[in-house]
């Protein structure tokens, strides 16, 4: 699964440029980590779902950088880094 | 391999107005940003304090293109189905320079740099800084965008994430207890009736904070900041609290719900939604901070925990500008030197100790405990909502005397734990 048609909507009015490279990945064998549930709850661009094996998902498209993931997961969880230069959400308001 | 003398990771305020101080004073200083323009990865709520900046690069503040100054501070406390709103407001918030100013960093973060280069800082966007360079211990530079940039200092700026201080050893990764996420939208509507629909005198603005049943009892709340043509609608929630806890509900979802109350749709209503965006906040306050210094680096700003919620303020912007500034101030005294050891920059600790930037976080370090406290979130809102609709109805039955309502919804029990918490309260 990924955003709510809702949140797609709202995230489509952000200026976006996409990379490469998926900045934040979830290490291999962490799926299930309850960790990994409460990003579903924190995130606020609703980017992490579970599918029907109960596996946490990550959709990267759209993702603020906010860092949220990062507190709640920790680094054993995620891979996780802030994307290259000049990629991802760039805030004209902010 | 090329080498600076000083270089800034992150063009957000504390960034720019350190880059800007050391320009001034003839330092060689390159800022070095991820996003495509400074500000593109930066968000606020927000609101900026002028008065604490009078000593810090005052000749900027009184051209910077805020939004409308704040003379009307509101808190709205909601429970379920009521809310009660206290307004005050004051003339003496909009003489000039006037005491707040609604911002949005797109704007003024791009107008700061712009000043910065002026005096000869700078400035490289597009590129992320991927590492700290060590040689015995000391750090003398940074990894960007795959080179090897050397510096006599570097100073992170890079938000209240710093990656930076941590790949330092200043810090370890955060706790959700001690953040919370920020988020919001920018909603475009005609000046004339963002005026109309907050009550506001021409140019000036509002900044309203709302408490209670919006986080479904969660620690945080919701704000609204008015700006020129666009105002600022968010929620700050503790990331703790969003992760665990009843109700378990996806962040976006209590947005949402907040838009649709009676409290906030009129104000909206047939507004365009621009931008959404989040953040991340730091909420422990004075213990959360680290030592911002080590051999060859200074941390300013949101990196070095620098932000502080007092509930009726909410502060850190202007914490980064001075910090920024002071840490200018401390490798100004360590080139003199030519020395750029810790023990040289630790001049940067002793000028926080003496500004406001620390003296604010050690007044309010009490502050974090005391709203840590979920009856404040949910329990008085919802009594307060509960005792006014009591006292305003005029039902079938005969009506109470005022003091019988207020004995019937205020136990002896629940008294003795509103003096606790307003004892508490006070300490703060």
């Amino acid at each position: 699964m990924s955003p709510t048609p809702n949140m797609k909507a709202k995230l489509g009015k952000n200026v976006f440029k996409p990379g490469k490279e998926k900045h934040i990945t979830i290490r291999p064998g962490f799926e299930k980590d309850p960790r990994l549930k409460a990003a579903i709850y924190a995130c606020p661009a609703g980017l992490y779902s579970e599918n029907s094996k109960g596996e946490v998902e990550l959709d990267i498209d759209g993702c603020l950088e906010c860092g949220i993931c990062r507190i709640v997961c920790g680094t054993e969880v995620l891979d996780w880094n802030y994307p290259v230069g000049g990629v991802g959400v760039q805030f004209r308001f902010g | 391999m090329e080498k600076f003398e000083v270089i800034v990771v992150g063009a957000g305020l504390a960034g720019l107005s350190a880059a800007y101080a050391l320009a001034q004073e003839g330092v060689e200083v390159v800022v070095i940003e991820r996003g495509d323009y400074p500000g593109a990865k930066n968000v606020t709520g927000g609101r900026l304090y002028t008065r604490p900046l009078q000593n810090y690069l005052p000749e900027l503040w009184k051209e910077a293109p805020f939004e409308r100054p704040v003379t009307n501070e509101i808190v709205t406390l909601i429970s379920s189905d009521k809310s009660l709103t206290l307004r005050f407001r004051s003339d003496e918030f909009a003489r000039p320079p006037a005491h707040s100013y609604t911002v949005l960093r797109g704007t003024l973060d791009r107008w700061l740099s712009r000043k910065a280069e002026e005096k000869g800082a700078m400035l490289v966007t597009k590129n992320r800084v991927d590492d700290l360079l060590k040689k015995d211990g000391k750090i003398v530079g940074v990894l960007a965008g795959g080179e090897e940039l050397g510096a006599d200092v570097v100073i992170a700026c890079d938000g209240a994430l710093s990656l930076m201080a941590e790949k330092a050893g200043l810090r370890s990764p955060g706790s959700p207890h001690d953040y919370a996420v920020g988020f919001k939208e920018v909603i475009e509507l005609p000046a004339q009736t963002i005026e109309d629909r907050l009550g506001l005198k021409g140019q000036e603005g509002a900044a309203q904070l709302f408490l209670g049943d919006l986080t479904g009892g969660k620690f945080g709340g919701g704000f609204l900041y008015t700006n020129r043509s666009s105002l600022s609608l968010g929620l700050v929630i503790r990331i703790k609290d969003l992760a665990e806890g009843n109700p378990l509900k996806e962040a976006p979802t209590f947005l949402d719900e907040f838009k649709e109350r009676p409290e906030i749709a009129p104000l909206i209503a047939g507004g365009e939604m621009v931008e959404y965006s989040g953040h991340l906040i730091s909420e422990a306050g004075f213990s959360g901070l680290i030592r911002p210094f080590a051999d060859g680096l200074l941390v300013a700003g949101d990196a070095a925990g620098f932000s502080l919620n007092v509930g009726l303020t909410v502060r850190g912007m202007e914490f980064a500008v001075a910090s920024g500034v002071l840490a200018a101030q401390a490798v100004k005294q360590a080139r003199e030197k030519k020395d750029f050891s810790a023990t040289s920059l630790s001049a940067y600790q002793t000028l926080l100790d003496d500004s406001f930037v620390l003296k604010d976080l050690k007044t309010f370090q009490h502050a974090p405990a005391f709203l840590d406290n979920p009856r404040l979130f949910q329990h008085y809102p919802q009594m307060t909502g509960d005792l006014l609709q009591s006292l305003f109805t005029v039902g079938l039955e005969p009506k109470q005397k005022f003091s019988t309502t207020i004995r019937e919804k205020v136990s002896w029990s629940e008294a003795w734990e509103i003096l606790k918490d307003l004892r508490k309260g006070l300490k703060v």
